[in-house]
């Protein structure tokens, strides 16, 4: 063998590392120790092939060649298979680019995401990172916004709302101190692309909140992160360190005059901080009570003063629409669902990851074609789409087309692009249960409908499970879910309905109805 | 372990200078002192709320309203099982049910993020994934040595 150094790459992110990368990185740099052979191991991100964690990556002249799911058993026979050339091995996949599953995506959002060293400023700049920064910091902040807004980027975190529109709103507030806050409170079940973005390229998130803070006039910006995500806590606390030491962050933003700073902070497990007038609660140190609206942040927000608060993904997706232009970002997707969108599949799922690509795939494609359908090799019942606030999908409902407009239209929701697959054997009445059990715990107790609601909701499908006056106590939990959908304050309770209300269109059998023709 | 009452006291003071005694900074100091400390003792909530100017009520409604923050120390080792919807579904339900029986203590968390990978535990923010009875009993196990 060759004495040039090899380079190899076994994930850092922590869903890689729970299923053993972390072990597998330490015993192959122990093997190639013991055996003389120089090599560069590099914890990266996932490249989102979460089913083929522990991926592991070999540098060769073609491209990079990825073995997976890589156990510490493996690594013998992979040296001895001379895997540092890329041979073959009954666990080698080919070139990683090549495979389907990564291939046939459109990494813009994810672009550097498993290909770069997550804290390395070269390696970023290397991979187009800074470029929308230099762009943004030459331009006004009106032509940053004029970008943003023509790009049609909405709002990642499930509202949707214009970003552009957004911004524009706390760029017209008078001069003086305004925040932008990066909601990283990815609480829904069956996400998990923020935390992947933020252990894996932390920098594109930064970059997206300096543009954003050149664009609206802010000058500090906060992360809040969710305590359950302590790796990706971290990480950006890292990254930020890095960006203050190379002057993209502090009083003078690469040499430009342009000052801002960004603080990461950590929640206390809370899903209701999700939600951003409690988030702002809870930065202030505060119980996460949301508040009314308006007056909306962008006017009166952190500390009253004007704020901006968009999703971690929202972001990130700015670096790339100001570096390759607002046409460029358009370009994908349809109607009004421009871009890409991150999708996440989760649950009893074969091949469960990230998947981002244009918006107008349908559920059917992410599901049976990215996801092979179910672990557990049984057939699929239903798709919770869109997070523990969104609908219990049939699958004769999957030729839906995955964006805002055509979601909402087929009485679903995109959300922040979960997707969670269920297996036959489920019970949707339990499912329905869960719903209103998860309001029960996770609401903030200001408005009534949720704070109530949810007990009472809870309590009636428990009757309804027992099989106690079931007509009438569907009838009751129905006007009991109109009420919460247009009498709370917030998404928590105006939306739990939707995953209980579907359940029980979709699969009445479960409640003691009969069943669909 | 600081052991005296005046120790704790000072270092309480001393997270809360860390954060200029700023009370906005309440949910950082809280965690801190959680982290050092195992929980939130009645104490050192009355000396936060003396370093920060604010009300022992408004810690009281902070500390209570968090999951994250407890006011007795964890029965056992620190371990959250995912109950949420994606862990649901590769069945979570029955790995809680194999811990209580075994008498192993554990939180609830909704949504542990490792959505593809379930069944999803934490044991001391460490996350695990594809977590079945005896991967669980073994990662036990091995904290516990």
């Amino acid at each position: 063998m060759d004495q040039a150094a090899f380079t190899l790459y076994v994930p850092g992110d922590s869903a890689a590392c729970s299923v053993g990368a972390d072990a597998v990185a330490r015993q192959i740099a122990e093997m190639a120790q013991n055996r003389g052979i120089e090599v560069k191991l590099i914890r990266n991100g996932t490249r989102g092939m979460l089913w083929l964690e522990p991926l592991v990556e070999v540098q060769t002249k073609q491209g990079r060649v990825a073995y997976g799911p890589v156990t510490t058993d493996d690594i013998e026979s992979l040296f001895d298979a001379n895997f540092l050339h890329g041979k073959p091995h009954q666990l080698a996949l080919g070139l990683t680019e090549d495979i389907p599953y990564f291939a046939q995506q459109q990494r813009l959002t994810f672009a550097r995401c498993g290909i770069t060293a997550p804290l390395c400023l070269d390696d970023y700049e290397t991979h187009g990172g800074l470029v929308g920064l230099r762009k943004a910091l030459a331009a006004t902040p009106q032509q940053i916004v004029e970008t943003v807004t023509q790009s049609g980027l909405r709002g990642r975190g499930g509202a949707g709302f214009p970003t552009g529109i957004k911004w524009k709103t706390a760029l017209e507030q008078p001069a003086g101190q305004k925040y932008i806050c990066a909601n990283a409170d990815e609480g829904d079940s069956g996400t998990f692309a923020d935390r992947i973005l933020m252990e894996g390229d932390p920098f594109c998130l930064l970059e997206g909140m300096v543009i954003a803070g050149r664009a609206v006039g802010a000058s500090i910006g906060y992360i809040y992160i969710r305590s359950e995500y302590p790796d990706a806590v971290k990480t950006m606390r890292r990254a930020v360190s890095i960006w203050r030491e190379a002057k993209l962050l502090g009083d003078n933003i690469d040499g430009s005059g342009q000052a801002f700073d960004i603080h990461v902070r950590m929640g206390a497990g809370a899903y209701i901080c999700g939600e951003e007038t409690s988030m702002l609660e809870s930065l202030e140190g505060k119980r996460g009570q949301i508040k009314v609206k308006p007056p909306i942040p962008a006017i009166e927000g952190l500390f009253g003063q004007p704020t901006i608060i968009n999703n971690v993904l929202s972001l990130a997706s700015v670096p790339i629409i100001l570096a390759k232009g607002a046409d460029f970002y358009q370009d994908f997707g349809q109607g009004r669902s421009r871009g890409t969108q991150a999708f996440q599949l989760g649950g009893d799922i074969a091949r469960g990851g990230l998947v981002e690509t244009a918006f107008g795939i349908t559920l059917r494609e992410l599901v049976e074609d990215f996801g092979q359908g179910t672990r557990s090799g049984k057939a699929i019942r239903t798709v919770q789409a869109g997070g523990p606030l969104g609908a219990y999908v049939p699958v004769a409902g999957f030729d839906m087309e995955m964006d805002y407009e055509k979601m909402t239209e087929a009485g679903a929701m995109l959300g922040h692009g979960g997707l969670v697959v269920f297996s036959e054997g489920v019970n949707m009445a339990a499912q329905a249960r869960f719903a209103m059990k998860f309001c029960e715990v996770e609401s903030c107790g200001k408005c009534t409908p949720c704070r109530i609601g949810s007990v009472r909701g809870k309590e009636t499908l428990d009757k309804i499970i027992a099989g106690e006056n079931v007509e009438q106590n569907l009838e009751l939990l129905d006007e009991l879910c109109e009420l919460l959908t247009k009498g709370s304050l917030c998404a928590m309770g105006g939306l739990t309905p939707m995953p209980v209300q579907s359940a029980i269109k979709h699969f009445p059998e479960d409640f003691g109805r009969e069943a669909k023709g | 372990m600081l052991a005296t009452r005046p120790e704790k006291q000072n270092r309480v003071r001393q997270i809360c200078k860390e954060h200029n005694a700023k009370p906005s900074a309440l949910i950082e100091i809280l965690h801190q002192v959680q982290d050092e400390t195992g929980f939130l003792p009645k104490d050192a909530l009355v000396d936060i709320a003396d370093a920060l100017n604010i009300s022992r009520a408004d810690i009281y409604g902070v500390v209570t309203f968090y999951h994250d923050f407890r006011q007795a120390p964890l029965a056992g080792i620190d371990l959250k099982i995912c109950r949420a919807e994606a862990c649901q579904a590769v069945g979570s339900q029955n790995l809680a049910e194999h811990a209580k029986a075994n008498n192993h203590p554990f939180t609830d968390a909704y949504c542990l993020g490792n959505c593809a990978l379930g069944p999803a535990v934490m044991i001391d923010k460490k996350l695990y994934g594809r977590v079945d009875a005896d991967r669980l009993d073994q990662l036990l196990k091995q904290k516990g040595e």
